[in-house]
């Protein structure tokens, strides 16, 4: 049922990327707790445009949970106090009222900040472009269905395939590391018969990438598991290992 | 004077893209590496064909607004895409999908393009899965499909609830092995401000760098605008919130013609609307009409007593439902196609018998599913969906059914473009949901992605190539050319008479206004009067904003206010081109509906002695009524009839 | 070679191979310890002391122990440095929530560190004494080894003496239980970094490296108690 609370929001402000940031306070009363956060910072935004201020500038797209694009670390946490969602589908009744809500942007070094709460993250597409894909060329391919895959593999591919690249694996590791990212997508290709071809050269190009832009070393906490917000499993890290470890074997 | 030609191969339609194929001219290797290609747009259509030119050795240049290729909004279709490969053993064929979708289009697509896309649709899948596309299988190995809406065959392949996403992660992946090879050169947080023109071909563009603010000029032998559809001229839409139709605009403004603007589609199935800071509105997928039930109480006292919270719908009786599509169409029941079943929504809950507390809602039920099938596979099947709705409505869909009501979900109209996806503007293609082809008055559902797939893969590698082949002897221009520095003289000034409004509203408080004018008047339901009246809003909202339009920030600087301010500028113009489009076409079709146009059951009646024709908008000038133009529709295979689902 | 232990998960192979290989060793020497136990006067203890000093494989061993530690050492501060930099010098002013994360997975290097501080408490206690500058306390003693009447170390006086000190025992309790935690880790986390694991084998190491963490931290510290307990006089 329609509530409404009233809140104080700590947002992080940097005018640029080599800009020195700081916390802005700000409230905000008579938020829905039907509406979403991010409703709530356009609400903010609004307030501050009609104040003449800049709004907060942060990253969202699809507001639906599947494009990867919206970040923010909010009370402590990736995409915020709730489970399995990401930042677009939290809602306002997640809070309560009269609550402090600190908002800030991914911190790795693999993730610079560019304004406010938007982060680069084009080091992924770099990792991807290292060898995350089945190197085929647009046609001349066999039939769908010339090479039957079992539904287990199958669905397991799908479910490290789930990953939207948004970065909260690494925003919530404490060693800035990006191999849930990584190993999620080595593992899709390694349990298809169509990935498996490539799979060596895959993981070594793949894993030689993400260290070169420093992204840290995994230390299987397994904080990025329980951040991820599709629920990517730390299985699929393990998977990345075997496939590194037995590449680099037969070199 | 532009002359419309859409340029269909000779031969039987079976053979048109054969012939085309087997005469079209080809451009060697050598000269491939000489050859610049644009591509602005990185979802479906946009990723598959610039990754399709960079594997053939052209040299590509490709554009997003988003930070990565990948966050295209083609990424959150979810239900599927379709292909006649008849796996099922069902029935289907390449006519038959080619004849569901004309139909399913109420007659007004051009058949040799809808045939052009049933044919490719098999290579497409086989490309997908040798991608690694997850696509769900059955317990044997072999591919799974699913039915939706508008088809009485299964024919649909999907990956979860996530069938946009792995397919753009797939058309992702091969564009970044490009990028990697060095063939293509991305260039993300980057717009598409204006194209440039040289000798009155399209060489190149302008673009905003969004981090920086500065604008750059790139040069291309040829251009491909692949920017996806204008829905959030609504505001409240299924698209993504940067979605937007400016590149399209832009195109218009320098003589490519907009077709059909006001075939907009209205989905069934999207997450009610809950208060009027509601940013975007959320779908759910057309699959769901597989196993859910729509309905609503068939007393309206039970519609009232729900509305006031005094009764649940589970406490409805099973013989105070009113099943209506099931009623009304009895033949293809839920899975009516989605122009159908959204009017039927709007219908009872105009007649009284919505629920929610804005009695804007109806019901999607899964109990008779859950208890024939069982609630793990009910969870197999849509479990990601119902996650997604709980979260966002806090309301369990196993337990309690859902609440739906149609939304604006995705444009048929867009840039005219002839069978190989050229513009009237030489050298500019179009691809994906920013052309207008295919879908004629409406779209069926899992065919988007087919389409963004068959234009990007399969039909731009050849036809682009076609044209190129008469350009390798145009050396690569330097954008120190007058031309260049036009263009990009105009953009500037354009953001710069943005910049000094200096008024006194935020964009999205316009943006919204214009949302309402367009959803009431230019919506689901439309007549002459409305429109009439619509257009004279739209005029005076654009008054308003190029006077009282507020950007903070500068120009040059990250400013996501003046990026938005700049698309609503062209939403504006859009809406206004969409209501005059919808104010000529008096008849009824697909996702146009207009009031005085319907039978007497009230489903759509069309006019096809009149308005057998693709309306092609030319633009005349600033503030100057465009001009129509007509591409008659031949009907060579397909006969014209009233559709019927019952 | 090199370019695999350069890589990350190189590196990481080698703290887990030097992991598991330290695992073993505290197996053995958990067992051996136990023998403390056996209230004969040290006699059982001594004779497996002795045999662990005479047998030529555990001099090789020895050595191999020694690189086993080094390396784990030193990768685990390398690694750390180079975590801390790609972490990035900003912090979170509202913290880190995450929940389900446990505290041992976030303290690998705290807990190395004060393992590492017991460690050379630890060989300047026995080893140094009982392999470099000797004490008076090892004077040889006659034991029964298999019927035969040998002369060896009295490796056992050195020990009882050594806990006969409250704060030696309550240091030893303190690194015994530090190491439990580290091993809470270590001990799954060496499996899933050389890729032996997966969705079932994940909670069965945790479960089996609890166990084993239990065992280790609980041996090593009963054993100083009941020394310092029971065994003195």
């Amino acid at each position: 049922m329609e509530n409404s609370i009233n809140i104080k929001l700590k947002v992080w402000r940097q005018a640029g990327p080599k800009a020195k940031g700081r916390f802005e306070t700000y409230e905000l009363s008579n938020i829905s707790t039907d509406s979403s956060f991010l409703e709530m910072l356009d609400i903010l935004n609004e307030q501050l445009i009609n104040k003449g201020e800049e709004p907060v500038a942060f990253d969202h797209d699809c507001r639906e949970g599947i494009c990867g694009m919206c970040s923010l670390y909010i009370n402590g946490r990736p995409h915020g106090p709730d489970d399995d969602v990401t930042t677009c589908q939290l809602h306002m009744r997640k809070f309560k009222d009269g609550q402090t809500i600190t908002i800030e942007p991914w911190r790795s070094a693999g993730f610079p900040v560019i304004k406010d709460l938007i982060v680069d993250r084009t080091a992924f597409d770099q990792i991807i472009a290292a060898g995350g894909y089945v190197s085929v060329n647009t046609g001349g391919i066999p039939d769908a269905n010339a090479i039957p895959i079992p539904k287990p593999d199958a669905d397991e591919a799908m479910d490290a395939a789930s990953c939207i690249g948004c970065g909260a694996c690494v925003a919530a590791c404490k060693n800035g590391s990006a191999m849930l990212f990584v190993s999620a997508k080595v593992s899709q290709m390694a349990l298809l018969p169509q990935g498996r071809v490539e799979g060596a050269r895959r993981a070594k190009n793949m894993v030689a990438k993400m260290d070169e832009l420093g992204f840290g070393n995994c230390t299987n906490t397994g904080a990025c598991e329980v951040e991820c917000p599709k629920g990517i499993s730390l299985a699929n890290i393990a998977r990345l290992n075997r496939e590194f470890l037995k590449a680099k074997a037969q070199d | 004077m532009v002359k419309i030609d859409a340029k269909i191969p000779e031969g039987p339609i079976a053979q048109k893209w054969e012939n085309y194929k087997a005469n079209q001219k080809l451009v060697n290797p050598a000269n491939k590496r000489k050859l610049d290609i644009i591509v602005v747009g990185t979802g479906l259509a946009g990723a598959s064909a610039a990754a399709s030119f960079g594997e053939m050795g052209f040299n590509v240049k490709v554009f997003t607004i988003q930070d990565s290729p990948r966050r295209a909004h083609s990424i959150a279709a979810q239900g599927g895409i379709n292909a006649a490969k008849n796996y099922p053993n069902d029935g289907d064929s390449i006519y038959r999908l080619f004849y569901d979708t004309v139909k399913g289009g109420d007659y007004r697509a051009r058949e040799a393009n809808v045939h052009r896309l049933a044919e490719v649709s098999n290579s497409i899948i086989d490309q997908c899965v040798a991608q690694g596309v997850p696509f769900a299988r059955e317990y044997g190995g072999l591919l799974d499909n699913r039915s939706f809406g508008g088809a009485q065959v299964s024919r649909t392949f999907y990956a979860k609830g996530q069938t946009g996403q792995q397919l753009l992660l797939g058309a992702y992946q091969a564009l970044m092995r490009q990028v990697n090879a060095g063939s293509v050169k991305l260039h993300t947080r980057n717009e598409m401000v204006e194209i440039v023109m040289v000798d009155g071909k399209a060489r190149g563009i302008i673009s905003r760098n969004l981090v920086t603010g500065k604008l750059e000029r790139h040069f291309g032998h040829a251009v491909v605008l692949a920017t996806g559809g204008y829905g959030n001229t609504f505001f409240l839409s299924t698209n993504a919130m940067g979605s937007n139709g400016s590149a399209a605009w832009k195109a218009y403004k320098k003589g490519a013609m907009f077709a059909n603007p006001c075939f907009a589609q209205i989905h069934p199935t999207c997450i009610p609307v809950h208060g009027e800071f509601q940013s975007k509105l959320t779908l759910m997928s057309e699959s769901l009409r597989n196993d859910g039930r729509i309905w609503v109480p068939k007393k309206k006292e039970d519609a009232e007593a729900i509305r006031a919270g005094k009764l649940k719908p589970t406490e409805i009786a099973e013989e105070d439902r009113d099943y209506y599509l099931e009623r009304r169409y009895p033949a293809f029941g839920n899975l009516v196609p989605r122009d159908v079943a959204s009017r039927a929504a709007k219908e009872r809950c105009d007649a009284g018998f919505g629920v929610g507390t804005t009695g804007l809602a109806v019901y999607l039920d899964f109990k008779s599913s859950i208890e024939r099938l069982g609630r793990d596979a009910i969870e197999a099947r849509y479990g990601n969906l119902f996650q997604m709705y709980e979260k966002i409505v806090d309301d369990n869909p196993y337990e309690t059914p859902m609440m739906i009501y149609p939304a604006i979900h995705y444009t048929m109209g867009g840039i005219w473009v002839d069978y190989e996806l050229q513009t009237t503007v030489p050298g500019l293609f179009s691809a994906g949901e920013a052309n207008f082809s295919d879908h004629g008055a409406n779209r069926l559902g899992a065919s988007a992605l087919m389409q963004g797939l068959a234009d990007g893969y399969f039909v731009l590698p050849y036809t682009v190539q076609n044209y190129l082949a008469d350009d390798i002897a145009t050396p690569r221009m330097t954008t120190e050319e007058k031309e260049f520095e036009e263009a990009e003289k105009a953009a500037k000034s354009h953001f710069e008479k943005l910049m000094d409004i200096k008024g006194n509203r935020s964009v999205d408080s316009i943006h919204k206004e214009l949302g309402l004018v367009m959803w009431d008047f230019v919506g689901m339901a439309r007549n002459k009067e409305g429109l009439e009246q619509a257009i004279e809003k739209i005029q005076a909202i654009k008054k308003e904003f190029w006077s009282n339009v507020r950007i903070p920030g500068s120009e040059e600087d990250m400013n996501v206010e003046l990026e938005k301010a700049a698309r609503l500028a062209d939403f504006i113009e859009i809406g206004e081109l969409m209501a005059r489009d919808a104010l000529h076409r008096e008849e009824s079709c697909g996702g146009h509906f207009r009031e005085e146009y319907q039978t007497e059951e009230g489903e759509a009646l069309r006019q096809d002695d009149k308005f057998a024709y693709t309306g092609c908008w030319l633009f005349k000038g600033e503030d100057q009524e465009p001009e129509l133009h007509k591409e008659e529709l031949k009907f060579e295979v397909v006969k014209l009839v009233q559709r019927n689902y019952k | 070679m090199s370019s695999t232990l350069g890589s990350s998960i190189g590196k990481k192979l080698l703290m887990s191979l030097s992991g598991l290989f330290l695992i073993m060793f505290l197996l053995v020497h958990l067992t051996v310890n136990s023998f403390l136990l056996i209230p004969d006067g040290g006699e059982f203890f001594n004779a497996g002391a002795h045999f662990m000093a005479t047998t030529p494989a555990i001099r090789v061993i020895e050595p191999l122990l020694a690189i086993g530690f080094l390396i784990h050492i030193l990768y685990g501060i390398k690694l750390t440095l180079e975590n801390r930099k790609a972490r990035g010098s900003a912090r979170y002013a509202s913290g880190k929530k995450t929940t389900g994360v446990t505290w041992a997975s976030q303290n690998m290097l705290v807990l190395g560190i004060t393992i590492g501080a017991f460690l050379v408490l630890h060989i300047a206690h026995f080893w140094v004494k009982m392999k470099l500058t000797g004490d008076p306390l090892l004077e040889h003693t006659t034991i029964t080894i298999g019927g035969v009447e040998t002369e060896v170390e009295n490796a056992y006086a050195l020990v009882n003496h050594t806990f006969s000190y409250l704060w030696i025992v309550i240091v030893y309790v303190v690194a015994a239980v530090g190491l439990a935690i580290h091993l809470s880790h270590g001990f799954w986390s060496a499996f899933q970094t050389i890729g032996f694991s997966n969705q079932i084998w994940r909670k069965r190491l945790t479960v089996l490296g609890n166990i084993f963490a239990f065992v280790i931290g609980f041996g090593f510290s009963i054993i100083p108690v009941l020394q310092y307990l029971f065994y003195q006089g």
